[in-house]
């Protein structure tokens, strides 16, 4: 049964007062809180296990190693990856990119080659694919999106061509909410011989992923927005493909022979898992998937649907408020503009009022860019939120009206 | 603690609305761009030095949020018709009060209505949406252009 009591007594950052009124923490998608029993583990493993993994023979090595590997093995499960050799953990979704941008990007992309991309991609789903176009003379191609938010099928099918040698797309837009329909692009971008990344970042919190079902060829999400802590996420890749590919950096752990001439490479994950890991950001990551896992995505997404819907017919019935992002198929993000009142105005004044939004471009300033908006508020949901944070925040709203009015 | 209405008095309210000298100068001699990535606010400034080092005319266009548009309203209200050696002291002195510490009183004698942006000292954040307009107009005060652009 779905406790929302017993649920935000489990993060305990959320029983606080901000200038005096109660916390609403709106702001999910840039960053969710984490559970006591994330905080627990990551300070358990210093306080009690602390020690570098894979190498020493001593207790605390053994057991660090254990709880490293064993987190591992929770998210391969969780995605379900083929085995946990196909999981590697990287600083975070960024990260992820940027290791497939440059090893497989680097080895498979030459020029005349097309990589393709939606107009909805975060700066991390973009950069590292415009550094890759300009070292190979590749070409980047942007699919384009409706007033409501939605990639444009037709035009998407358009631009898949056998020219295409990647398709990047994310799975749900931090900054529009949109969920797109990863399994038909996959599927389509396959037909002709194209691989795929999908960013994760935002919907693996909020969605369940089977790697497997999808036949995806790279997945990328990161642990804080998924109630981990940050500096660490994954890539989950298929093992073919990782073990064609060059490692990203070179290092410690990463290596099963080094002399001056030449070394070997360890196998899958650790090829790509130099120096020593973020071991604490692992096993927190580890937990936050298995506190996920005790709520369900069943009892998360019809909870955080009711949220949505709740915030959305508020949001209709609010005068001088446009949504940007209304896509069919969205979750937990209401992105808006108000008229008359500047979105970063808007975030100082409910600010005060105790409720956290984000204001800006949301790391997508193409977004921003089409809509023609310099910027977008945005309050974003999480199981833990509740009715009277969202009323909260749009009391919020009223009062910056006034001040401006 | 500060009350949101010592962000967001009236002055400030009254400049966002309607922003003095704003749009593009016919005459100007010195221009430049200023741009905030962490928030996206744009700002154009304009100015007409005349041959006495007077500012004779001044403007700004631009987008971004209240006090970064009340901020370049009040600035451009302020410079008109001064000299432009005064611009310095003017500019560490706006900045001076938007970094002070929050017990010390702005002097507002020297910085005249341009106090009423004190209150950004509560709201770290926004310290740079006040300041990015006289950041834009120190960069075109000091790379000045030869000739007076017409358009």
């Amino acid at each position: 049964m779905f406790d929302i009591e017993q649920i935000r007594s489990d993060f305990p950052i959320l029983a606080q007062q901000i200038y005096g009124k109660p916390l609403a923490y709106l702001d999910n998608a840039a960053t969710t809180q984490k559970p006591q029993c994330v905080i627990d583990a990551i300070s358990h493993y210093y306080e009690c296990d602390n020690a570098n993994v894979h190498r020493g023979v001593h207790a605390l090595s053994e057991r660090a190693t254990a709880e490293y590997e064993g987190a591992r093995k929770i998210i391969a499960g969780f995605f379900n990856a083929r085995s946990e050799r196909e999981v590697i953990f990287t600083r975070g979704a960024t990260e992820a990119i940027n290791l497939v941008a440059s090893s497989w990007g680097g080895a498979n992309i030459k020029a005349g080659d097309e990589i393709l991309i939606t107009h909805m991609e975060h700066h991390s789903n973009i950069v590292p694919w415009q550094l890759l176009c300009e070292r190979t003379g590749a070409t980047l191609k942007v699919a384009p999106i409706n007033e409501a938010g939605e990639l444009i099928i037709e035009a998407f099918d358009d631009l898949l061509t056998e020219r295409t040698k990647l398709v990047g797309v994310v799975h749900m837009s931090n900054a529009l909410g949109t969920i797109n329909p990863i399994a038909s692009i996959i599927a389509k971008a396959h037909a002709v011989g194209a691989k795929v990344l999908i960013d994760g970042a935002q919907a693996a919190a909020h969605l369940a992923v089977d790697v497997q079902a999808l036949d995806v060829d790279f997945y990328v999400t990161s642990a804080h927005k998924m109630y981990g802590p940050t500096g660490i996420g994954v890539l989950i890749g298929k093992q073919s493909i990782l073990e064609s590919m060059p490692p990203y950096q070179g290092g410690g752990d990463m290596i099963r022979i080094v002399t001056f001439e030449k070394s070997e490479y360890s196998e899958l994950p650790y090829k790509f898992e130099a120096g020593t890991p973020h071991i604490s950001g692992a096993i927190g990551f580890g937990k936050a998937i298995e506190y996920i896992q005790s709520i369900g995505f069943d009892a998360i997404g019809k909870r955080e649907k009711e949220l949505l819907a709740y915030a959305t017919t508020k949001a209709e019935g609010f005068d001088g408020l446009r949504q940007i992002g209304t896509a069919a198929e969205k979750a937990c993000v209401l992105s808006f503009v108000l008229k008359s009142v500047h979105p970063h105005d808007l975030g100082t004044i409910v600010d005060r009022e105790g409720v956290a939004i984000r204001a800006g471009h949301h790391c997508a300033m193409p977004v921003m860019q089409f809509f023609k908006v310099p910027a977008t508020a945005r309050a974003s949901f999480s199981v833990y939120n509740t009715e009277a944070e969202i009323d909260a925040l749009f009391i919020a709203l009223k009062k910056a009206q006034d001040i401006f009015a | 603690m500060f009350d949101l209405r010592d962000l967001y008095q009236q002055v400030i309210v009254d400049h966002n609305k309607s922003p003095r000298n704003f749009g593009k100068l016919e005459f100007f001699n010195h221009e430049a761009d200023g741009y905030n990535p962490l928030c996206g606010d744009r700002l154009h400034v304009y100015l007409n030095v005349n041959d006495e080092g007077l500012i004779e005319d001044v403007s700004f266009e631009g987008e971004g949020c209240a006090i970064s548009v009340a901020s370049a309203s009040l600035m451009t209200d302020t410079l008109k018709g001064r000299p432009v050696s005064e611009f310095q002291q003017k500019f560490e002195g706006f900045q001076h009060m938007v970094t002070a510490d929050l017990d010390e009183t702005p002097d507002e004698e020297a910085l005249g209505k341009l106090a009423v942006l004190s209150g950004v000292r509560e709201f770290p954040s926004r310290i740079k949406c006040a300041s990015l307009c006289w950041h834009t107009m120190k960069s075109a005060i000091e790379n000045s252009k030869e000739a007076a652009k017409t358009e």
